[in-house]
């Protein structure tokens, strides 16, 4: 693990910095999933925080030397694009009474 | 501090860059399709470098076509989903933006069950074949 312990590296640097960026980033995706005025906007947003998951568990797999991670970045992606399809299948038939 | 980590961190720093700009884009684009646009094309290409920097700080073959696996995964699947959720949500009625000012779809589409109208069939297929 090279975060959070032993000296300070470029790399552990970065990845620190790399964190608190996408971690800032969903919570301003998760701002649009709250505020959004209609359905398909908080599922774009909702999209988005599924895919800046995927970049924290590669970045956690760098932080912390465990390339097992990026199978769950592998299920991840499968979810979040299977779950994007079924809320646009849901919009679709529920027509405009989607609110 | 070799080579590695150095363009490892770059593409951490590109990829971090990109995503937040995707996340903002969102937050602050006035429309549900071109937020569509922000998060579906920007934040692929932040969690693609992102994924490129792990492979190369492994350097491992496994792990490098593992995460290449996701990223291409990412690539097929981000256009699939934009477009199934921006016709959802064109069908579904959601206001454009106030200034949109070409719609190529309006009155090609059936309201009744969301499929595409008569007009909507290219003029390239031949008379007799229906549409889908």
């Amino acid at each position: 693990m090279i975060l959070f312990e032993g000296p300070w590296t470029f790399l552990s640097v970065v990845t620190l910095v790399t964190m608190i960026t996408v971690a800032v980033s969903i919570l301003v995706a998760s701002l649009r999933v709250m505020r959004g005025p209609s359905l398909p906007d908080r599922v774009v947003a909702l999209d988005l925080v599924g895919l800046l998951a995927v970049s924290v568990i590669s970045v956690m797999a760098i932080a912390t030397q465990q390339p097992v991670l990026l199978d769950a970045a592998i299920a991840l992606a499968l979810i979040a694009f299977l779950s994007t399809v079924a809320f646009a299948r849901f919009i679709e038939w529920q027509g405009d009474k989607a609110e | 501090m070799n080579w590695t980590e150095i363009i490892a961190g770059l593409l951490l720093l590109a990829g971090a860059a990109f995503v937040l700009v995707s996340a903002i884009g969102v937050v602050r684009f006035p429309d549900v399709y071109m937020r569509m646009h922000a998060a579906t094309k920007a934040g692929t290409l932040g969690a693609g470098l992102m994924l490129g920097a792990a492979s190369i700080v492994f350097g491992d073959l496994g792990i490098t076509v593992r995460s290449f696996v996701v990223f291409f995964f990412l690539l097929l699947t981000a256009p699939v989903a934009a477009h199934v959720l921006g016709r959802a949500a064109y069908y579904a009625g959601v206001p454009r933006w106030e200034r949109t000012r070409l719609d190529e779809l309006a009155g090609r589409y059936d309201e009744a069950d969301a499929t595409p109208g008569e007009t909507a069939r290219p003029a390239a297929r031949g008379d007799d074949i229906p549409y889908p």
